[in-house]
């Protein structure tokens, strides 16, 4: 049986290396993307899992100080993707 | 076994977890070839796989000897917003008609975001669909 820490650390690698493609992809459908909406919600998914990998850093470094990043780039995120949308439906955003 | 290995396993069950919804809802954003069906991949299974990681996060400060619930107020945040902000990409794609347009509301004329006002009628002729 794998000590515990010794497990935690591959689970960690394994993670890390796993939202680090995840971004990957999701840049490729930002590429390709044929219609805006597309291109929305890849940049949606990539704030998303940007906010995964910033939680990874805090498990990996034992500390807690990124939890208000990991907030605000939640917020910052949620904002943005309903801007994003609202200039695409009413061609502007503070009407 | 006491409880900061038996804690460590679990956080180490909770990442895997947590990086497997992640990369499935990632590759059925690249796969499918549907704008809507594209859109359901990575606001429902990534959503899941962002909280199982928060949660590992929760339980390992606990492991640590500092416990706190802090990242219970980005997972409420995170599960609040994501439907909300589906909501407005399947407005957008709606609008955009880059989908199936759905069948017609039962009493209004029309779909709101297709809807064109009263006074601009004669510079954008509204379809009926």
């Amino acid at each position: 049986m794998i000590a515990a820490a010794d497990l935690l650390n591959i689970a960690l690698m394994v993670t890390f290396v796993t939202l680090a493609l995840g971004q990957i992809l999701s840049m490729v459908r930002l590429v390709i993307g044929p219609t805006p909406a597309d291109r929305i919600l890849a940049l949606d998914t990539m704030v998303i899992n940007a906010l995964g990998l910033v939680v990874l850093l805090g498990i990996y470094q034992g500390v807690q100080i990124y939890f208000e990043v990991a907030l605000l780039i939640a917020m910052l995120g949620f904002v943005s993707t309903v801007a994003l949308a609202r200039f695409i439906l009413r061609g502007d955003i503070i009407e | 076994m006491s409880f900061e290995i038996i804690g460590t396993y679990a956080v180490a069950l909770l990442l895997l977890i947590g990086a497997g919804f992640v990369i499935v809802g990632v590759i059925g954003l690249l796969k499918f070839n549907d704008p809507m069906t594209r859109l359901h991949a990575p606001t429902k299974v990534g959503t899941v796989g962002i909280g199982a990681l928060l949660l590992a996060s929760m339980l390992y400060s606990f492991v640590q000897g500092e416990g706190s619930l802090h990242e219970m107020l980005i997972m409420a945040f995170l599960f609040v917003t994501a439907p909300i902000s589906a909501h407005f990409i399947a407005k957008v794609s709606i609008h955009m008609r880059t989908c199936e347009t759905p069948p017609a509301p039962p009493q209004d004329t029309t779909w709101s975001t297709l809807d064109v006002a009263e006074e601009d009628r004669e510079i954008a002729p509204q379809e009926q669909g």
